[in-house]
């Protein structure tokens, strides 16, 4: 049960929130002149990194708000900094 | 005789109150403060059951929850399989017997409560031993929050079964005088008979405290977040392995020197000592200072220490250095130990060089620190040779062992490291400790221990009674041929044998398994490590994992507030998410086809009414509503007047159909919209992250509204004038109040929102009114169709009427692989929007493919056939050899009363294409040959509408 840092609320139980993923994966800024490839990319491809992980959260439970950390996927600790407002910058 | 083994003086058990028992059907007495296995040892009974796979008798091994043995079946208070008979409490009227492995569940309802609680803390002690009471006056002195967590009924550890002396006193008065003092503080909580069973992420610690029958709640179990962990969890001796290792009377010798000390239970009148270490020499001299005789000590080191030789010199004690037990002869009880010189010389193989008559046979093969909770906190594990144990690394951010977890087994190391754990804990926390005094443990020498895996076996060459893991009877034999097949890691040994896998998980047998494996491969120890230590450390219930989640608690249900309504008259209800939906509501004798029949006759002939309040509802407001609204629709919503009503289609960015509902543009920057029943928390976050993170510089509002409004449908070619009976201030006439419009007005007296939106093409108002007002509303249409015959629907009819029409249900026609394209919607895509979700996806060429699964209707040539819902579509009347290629599957499916016939939805491949093309589907052991249609089969003109 990861202790998980809302930037807004505080450290939440991880049942509280809801994963979203990759972070910092943009909706291409035109699909239309966007190749088949790269919108499979946008779609479908994710890093899966044996490390540090920039991640989505929301926190579906409390303030509905979503925001990023960096999370490590081998010990699940987050960054202490993702406590902090930084996280509140939210990219998707 | 009662109580034969107990001894006068000495222990914790409480002689003043007996306590009468039964097992296996005789009738005994023991003491309060024993264990079932003290008071079983008390009346001379060791063998407690035979083993699960080769039903050899087995007796009590150990004294605590490393038990691999002595397993029961509890039949009163309640029955209870696979506990240790070690670790169960004696308690007045206990019924219990012996079991061969597997026990028997309760067929009955559990009477008792079970219950979950939640704490926080700043330290968490996990053991309350020298080690951990060390550590928790520390953390407590400086004033942290601390939880201490003891499996046992009473703190102590091991000072409650050494008989140590701290400070010249009974060390039993050190811990009386800590606790005491613990119990003082107002920052700590004593949580005694509660063993932390697992560590998870961030220091969540979740324990099982057991409360006793006559407590509120018989277990509970306790979920814990800590800033700073001490894991004092002790340490469990470990057997050795040598031929027939198993007999009872087989007895780890601390726990002897337990049973003797703490239960005042002497285990046996002979013994012989066969150890690895100085440990087992303590055990020996209480033993024999309280009567019992000590045949030999069997050492296996070549130098025995001189300390505790001396000692044994004055009891007359003879000690056997450089020799091993090799072998044991008995029935059900040890009665001889059979000895053997591991001196090496030459080429002789070893024989038995003597023969020593016993009646209990006491092992210590050294001691392996209990690092389960360390390892789960993903902590490394470091082989030390010098006590021939894995031994934490102290590796693991705001998790600390101490003690003999730690691998520092005298009670001076276990109070220094205790101390020092919880003093670092207490700062890390943010607390000013100090570990304060200590009081002085009597000190002997020691001497390194020998590691000893296999021994010489002239008894057994083959090893089939030399066991390893005596609770899954895995036998140096089974380990071998494991080896010999290839297995070359404890993981797949463990998986080849079972071995480890039992009740105790391997506690007594781990480190052991590892070491004989290690022999055979000729590896190091080290280097092939341990197996995996996973949560649960002993067997936890469901009924306690469950808590009061069970029953109606399960999981929460929501209702609508006609909802006591549909239960007065008749609805079975269907579950839709949390919702619970009346299904159909049947008049006496009309079974669910009748009713539905009937049901949908009414909707279609006269007028019709649903409880339709679980749609999700949700109030888009801000000056981009619309904008937004453009961006997450298919359909164009921008351009929705105030007042009028548009069915809309969500797709992800795949372009998949995510959800459907319709969009009530209530003013310039407001919108209402609807979402499927079971989806309505899904579209929120959905359309919220869109907002969040991609759209933030919109300003735009989403609130769920759903519990806000009760939804009445009002359907079929009388509800206009029902309506117009019992509403106000709204002209329901086609031409004022066309369709897809909304007005306000009042009905039955109450304000309300009347939609013009059908979901069955029948004319339909969709009736809101607030939530409070929703069964005195939908009561009063009630009774103002009564003229009509008005009929109250349920889910079924509602799926029949709307298949019937061909309107898909999201979830139900679709799967997530499902375009707007594929159900035919099109009409519902914008061309003119620049973008919208999905919009990019459907010039993708697997998404513009022709042969895509589309929405079709099915109508079987057999008309009374209803189509199993997922049923196969195939090509051909009768089945080629497998793989029969597959054209889709039945999506829905009923009886309609409107075409007096089965019908269906279906998706099939290329489906638009193939119209009045007969295809099949296995039906039971046959195929039925199904003719595809549009998937509209009622009133295709739409010209019901608008009554």
């Amino acid at each position: 049960m990861m202790l998980i840092p809302c930037p807004w609320c505080g450290p939440r139980n991880e049942i509280e929130f809801h994963y979203g993923g990759q972070a910092d994966v943009h909706y291409p800024s035109d699909p239309r002149s966007t190749s088949d490839e790269d919108w499979a990319h946008f779609l479908f491809f994710r890093d899966n990194p044996k490390g540090v992980f920039t991640e989505r959260w929301s926190h579906a439970a409390g303030c509905r708000r979503w925001f990023t950390v960096h999370r490590d996927t081998v010990t699940n600790e987050i960054h202490p900094d993702d406590s902090a407002s930084a996280a509140r910058t939210v990219t998707r | 005789m009662s109580n034969e083994f107990r001894l006068a003086d000495r222990g914790r058990i409480d002689r003043d109150r007996p306590i009468r028992f039964r097992f296996d059907g005789g009738d005994y007495e023991g003491y309060q403060g024993d264990t079932l296995a003290s008071a079983l040892l008390a009346n001379g009974i060791h063998q407690v059951a035979t083993s699960i796979k080769h039903g050899r008798p087995r007796g009590i091994m150990a004294a605590g929850a490393e038990e691999p043995n002595a397993l029961v079946q509890i039949e009163r208070p309640f029955p209870e399989p696979m506990l240790t008979a070690t670790t169960v409490e004696l308690r007045e009227g206990l019924q219990a017997s012996g079991l061969p492995g597997r026990g028997q569940l309760s067929t009955g309802d559990d009477p008792a409560r079970y219950d979950t609680m939640h704490a926080h803390c700043d330290v968490l002690v996990v053991g309350a031993g020298p080690a951990g009471l060390a550590a928790a006056l520390s953390a407590a002195r400086s004033g942290a929050r601390v939880i201490v967590a003891e499996a046992d009924t009473e703190f102590g550890g091991s000072l409650l079964g050494s008989g140590e002396t701290l400070d010249r006193a009974p060390g039993t008065e050190w811990v009386r005088r800590a606790t005491a003092e613990l119990a003082a503080c107002p920052e700590v909580r004593l949580l005694p008979r509660t063993t932390v069973f697992g560590h998870y992420d961030d220091n969540y610690l979740v324990a099982l405290e057991h409360r006793g029958e006559q407590a509120h709640s018989r277990q509970r179990v306790w979920r814990m977040r800590a800033r700073e962990v001490v894991l004092a969890t002790g340490s469990h001796e470990r057997p050795l392995v040598f031929a027939g290792n198993d007999r009872p009377g087989t007895m780890l010798a601390g726990s002897a020197r337990t049973y003797l000390n703490r239960y005042a239970v002497r285990p046996g009148n002979r013994a012989v000592v066969f150890t690895t270490n100085d440990s087992a020499y303590a055990a020996a001299i209480d033993l024999a200072d309280a009567g019992v005789e000590i045949a030999a000590i069997v050492d296996a080191r070549e130098v025995v220490s001189t300390h505790w030789a001396s000692l044994c010199i004055e009891r007359g004690i003879t000690i056997h250095a450089d020799t091993a037990v090799v072998s044991t002869s008995g029935t059900d009880r040890v009665s001889s130990a059979h000895l053997c010189s591991l001196r090496s010389d030459g080429s002789r193989t070893p024989s038995v060089r003597q023969v020593v008559g016993c009646d209990l046979l006491l092992v210590s093969g050294g001691w392996n620190p209990a690092v389960h909770l360390h390892s789960q906190a993903r902590g490394s594990l470091r082989f030390s040779e010098d006590i021939g144990a894995f031994v934490p690394e102290q590796d693991v951010r705001s998790v600390r062992s101490a003690g003999a977890a730690a691998g520092l087994f005298a009670t001076s190391e276990s109070l220094r490291s205790g101390a020092e754990a919880g003093r670092d804990a207490a700062r890390a926390a943010g607390f000013d400790a100090e570990p304060g005094r200590l009081p002085r443990a009597e000190k002997a020498p020691v001497l390194a221990s020998r590691s000893v895996w296999l021994l010489p076996s002239p008894a057994d060459s083959d090893g089939s009674t030399r066991f390893v893991d005596l609770a899954r009877d895995v036998t140096v034999a089974d380990i071998r041929k494991a080896t010999r097949a290839g297995m070359d890691s404890v993981e797949h040994v463990k998986r080849y044998t079972t071995l480890g896998t039992a009740h105790d998980q391997g506690k007594t047998s781990g480190t052991l398994s590892t070491g004989v494996i290690a022999e055979m491969l000729g590896r190091d120890v080290a280097e092939l490590g341990t197996t995996t230590f996973r949560a649960p450390y002993t067997p936890v219930t469901f009924a306690a994992l469950a808590g009061r989640d069970r029953g109606d608690l399960y999981d929460p249900v929501r209702v609508t507030a006609m909802h006591d309504w549909h239960v007065e008259h008749g609805a079975p209800f269907e579950n839709v998410g949390q919702w619970k939906r009346p299904w159909y509501y049947p008049r006496p004798g009309e079974d669910m086809e009748t009713a539905v029949l009937r049901e949908c006759r009414a909707a279609r002939e006269s007028v019709g009414i649903q409880d339709v309040s679980t749609l999700g509802k949700i109030d888009v407001q801000g000056p981009d509503a619309a904008e937004f609204l453009d961006l997450v629709y298919t359909n164009m919503m921008s351009t929705l007047k105030v007042g009028r009503i548009r069915y809309g289609v969500m797709c992800t960015a795949d372009g998949m159909v995510f959800d459907d509902g319709t969009v009530t543009r209530t003013d310039e920057q407001r919108y209402l919209i609807s979402t499927t029943s079971g989806n309505a928390a899904g579209v929120l976050a959905h359309l919220e992250d869109w907002l969040q993170t991609e759209w933030p510089h919109l300003r735009v509002y989403l609130t769920s509204v759903t519990e806000q409004w009760a939804t009445i449908a009002l359907v079929g070619p009388d509800s206009r004038q029902v309506l117009s009976r019992v509403a106000s201030g709204i002209e329901v006439g086609n031409d004022s109040f066309p369709f897809m419009s909304f007005r306000d007005g009042l009905v039955a007296g109450r304000r309300a929102r009347v939609c013009r939106i059908s979901f069955s093409g029948e004319l339909a108002f969709e009736i809101n009114v607030p939530w409070w007002y929703g069964r005195e509303v939908w009561e009063a249409l009630h009774e103002a169709g009564q003229p009509f015959g008005i009929t109250p629907y349920g889910t079924e009819t509602m799926h029949v009427l709307r298949a019937e029409k061909g309107f898909p249900i999201v979830g139900q026609d679709t799967d997530g692989t499902i375009t707007p394209d594929d159900l035919g919607m099109s009409w519902a895509v914008s061309k003119k929007k620049t973008d919208f979700l999905g919009k990019r996806s459907f010039s993708r060429a697997d998404t513009a493919r022709t042969d895509r699964k589309q929405l079709v209707g099915l109508l079987p040539a057999d008309e009374n056939l209803v189509l199993p819902e997922g049923s196969q579509l195939v090509d051909t009347a009768e089945l080629p050899e497998p793989p029969v290629p597959m054209l889709g599957h039945v999506t829905s499916s009923y009886r309609s009363a409107a075409l007096d016939r089965g019908f269906a939805l279906a998706v099939v491949k290329a489906g638009r294409d193939r119209i009045g093309e007969t295809i099949y589907s296995p039906v039971g052991d046959r195929l039925a040959a199904v003719t595809i249609t549009e998937p509209v089969f009622y009133d295709k003109e739409g010209a019901r509408r608008d009554g």
